[in-house]
């Protein structure tokens, strides 16, 4: 608790607080995958650090390894080298300080929408009374617009419709950092402006650190407040870093209207071109 | 689209019904009419044409053999024991009539018997518990056993019989298998333990197992008068029939979507709530596509136990007709074979409907 207190500090950037304690830190990380063909290294000497209610997207070609970042952040796939730390402590297997939205939206099909966000509440908030814990996870179905959908089963749910309640189960969870994982690669682009707009207004009001791997420019840079490029592999790593200095809260509008979006873009596009 | 799949898979059996049952989507009610309009007269054209040959080979097979009979008559005994046989056949004398596969109108008039035959063993039943009513409340009232009939059981009692062990050895299944499953479905270890007592005792023959049973539980039963033939028949049914719902179970849990899994290691769920709230509802349509295997072999095997174990069921009822060989034997046989059939039918139909309740997904369950 004490050091975490020592370590508040922040700047002020365009009238906004940014805490700069330190939230992830991946150091000299490595994945190594043994195969039938010899051990096929993935990510080698990965240093990456996250700061406290920072918003991150990363981009990277396919196959390069960005899963496998996350999913050992989310202490679902061991390390094979290096370290991860949330608030200085290392992780060790899975818990619900990170929350995960999976690319496809993995809700229970048997569950209802309600039940499906619960399942987590329940876990998480023991001691709140069932009314409380029930309160909380409508109020977070509410906030990405499913409140008229709370009794419907998952598997009658669309696509964007499940991935929504995807997200309301992993802020509903109050997660110190949300690691989502191409969350909205499945949708059709009207749905995924749809739900970008969605994440991002929770996100403004609940500022929880996030990690989102992302393959669509634009969606990295709307979101982000750095945009990290990861090199392609073997042996990937962080290629480059981009700082998104637009403020927030931010509009769709707002955002390619800006001068600087388009600099932003090539920059971004530069790097997967190479 | 599912409407069609729907309608393609029950069309076999249940096309007539389905005007009745009227599950139509708007766009598609023109089709579906005349669809099943088209199923509904193609399947009462195919159980005439059933009937007719059905009829013409049991009509062919009784001249066959009265041919014989008269033919024999004569040359063993001289033309008028022929032609006195060839009267007797004709006359329809029980005495002399070929027993041979009976034709669809014995067979109806067979149904009919039995169905009377039903009522006045249930009359019968009826008087004799009136008569004794006023004895038996006086045995009961001394703490002694009432007197209860003894009488010979009709069809409809048999039928039952049979349906009540069939459901007592598909329970006993499931009260087995379901949890044996879900055990080694959840440990690798277990299951590569048990696999081999799995690959060998599974296809044991049914009278195998009852011959097993039989062993255990004579022994178990032993100096006691009562009869076990319902115990030994429905633990038979049970045992042979619990394999399907085992194996699928196992497999069930065993092969939860990984991302499922993963939800419940973020959640760090317990043991108790991953199993009861994840793998378990997850792995619910394999369970039951297992259970209505189960049922279905179950009611099959059940016949030939019921006659190894002398249970007072269709299966025994079918063995004794057949040695009996009274003239209307044969057409018994045939009315419990329909029966049999009918009765297996509709517990299959009955499995269909509840599998369909419990799957989260119409399009996995068949
Ligand atoms: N379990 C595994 N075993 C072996 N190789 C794997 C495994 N998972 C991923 N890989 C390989 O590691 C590389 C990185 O995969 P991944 O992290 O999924 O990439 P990305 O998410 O960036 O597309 C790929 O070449 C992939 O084939
Ligand atoms: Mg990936």
């Amino acid at each position: 608790m004490s050091t975490e207190n020592t370590l508040e500090t922040g700047t002020v950037q365009n009238g906004i607080f940014y805490s700069s304690q330190v939230m992830l830190d991946l150091a000299k990380l490595k994945k190594v995958y043994p195969t039938p063909k010899g051990d096929y290294v993935v990510l080698e000497d990965l240093d990456l650090q996250i700061m406290k209610e920072e918003f991150v997207t990363i981009i990277g070609h396919s196959g390069c390894g960005k899963t496998t970042m996350l999913s050992m952040i989310a202490g679902l796939n061991p390390i094979s080298g290096g370290n991860i730390a949330v608030l200085g402590n290392p992780v060790k297997g899975p818990g619900p300080d990170r929350g995960v939205i999976f690319q496809s939206p993995s809700l229970m099909p048997w569950m209802t929408a309600l039940e499906n966000v619960l399942l987590g509440v329940n876990q998480v908030f023991k001691h709140a009374t069932k009314t409380q814990r029930k309160d909380i996870a409508k109020y977070y179905l509410h906030k990405v617009g499913l409140e008229g959908a709370f009794d419907k089963k998952a598997i009658e749910l669309s696509q964007g419709m499940q991935q929504r309640v995807g997200i309301a189960r992993a802020f509903a969870i109050k997660p110190k950092v949300l690691l989502l994982d191409e969350p909205f690669g499945m949708l059709d682009s009207l749905t995924r402006g749809e739900l970008q707009d969605i994440l991002i207004e929770i996100w403004n009001k609940e500022k929880i650190t996030a990690v989102m791997i992302t393959h669509d420019v634009d969606e990295a840079i709307f979101l982000a407040d750095r945009v990290v490029m990861m090199t392609s592999g073997p042996r990937a790593k962080i290629g480059d870093i981009l700082n998104i200095d637009f403020e927030r809260p931010r509009t769709r509008k707002s955002v390619l209207e800006h001068d600087d979006y388009y600099s932003y873009r090539k920059h971004l596009i530069d790097f997967l071109e190479h | 689209m599912k409407q069609d799949i729907t309608l393609k898979r029950e069309g076999q059996f249940l096309a007539f019904l389905k005007p009745l049952v009227g599950k139509f989507t708007p766009n598609f009610q023109r089709m579906d009419i005349m669809g099943s309009l088209k199923k509904t007269v193609i399947t009462i054209f195919s159980v005439l044409v059933f009937l007719g040959l059905w009829h013409l080979g049991s009509k062919a097979l009784y001249n066959k053999e009265a041919n014989f009979k008269i033919e024999k008559a004569l040359n063993e005994q001289g033309a008028v024991a022929a032609e006195a046989e060839r009267a007797c056949i004709a006359s329809g004398d029980s005495s002399c009539q070929p027993n041979t596969l009976p034709s669809p109108l014995q067979v109806w008039a067979s149904l009919q018997s039995l169905i009377a035959d039903h009522k006045v063993i249930t009359a019968d039943k009826a008087a004799f518990v009136e008569k004794m009513s006023e004895r038996n409340a006086q045995l009961i009232a001394q703490g002694k056993d009432a007197i209860v009939y003894t009488g010979r059981a009709s069809f409809v009692d048999i039928v039952l019989t049979s349906i009540k062990t069939v459901f007592a050895g598909f329970l006993l299944a499931l009260l087995i298998a379901v949890p044996i499953g879900i055990v080694i479905g959840l440990s690798p270890s277990l299951r590569s333990a048990f696999n081999w007592f799995i690959q060998i005792f599974k296809p044991v023959s049914p009278v195998v197992w009852y011959l097993l049973v039989f062993m255990i539980v004579k022994t178990l039963y032993i100096g006691d008068s009562s009869d076990n033939a319902f115990v030994i028949s429905f633990i038979s049914v049970g045992l042979c029939a619990m394999w399907a719902t085992l194996v699928n179970t196992a497999m069930g849990v065993s092969t939860v979507d990984k991302d499922y899994i993963n939800v419940a290691k973020v959640l760090k769920l317990g043991t108790f709530q991953k199993i009861f709230k994840v793998i378990l509802p997850s792995s619910l349509p394999l369970i039951f596509t297992g259970l209505r295997i189960t049922l279905s072999v179950a009611w099959m095997v059940l016949i030939a136990i019921e006659l190894l174990a002398q249970s007072q069921g269709l299966g025994l009822f079918v063995w004794e007709e057949f040695q009996n060989g009274a003239n209307d034997s044969n057409s018994k046989i045939i009315v419990a074979m329909f029966v049999i059939g009918i009765i297996g039918f509709l517990l299959d139909r009955l499995m269909l409907a509840i599998q369909n309740m419990v799957s989260f997904n119409k399009n996995e369950s068949v």
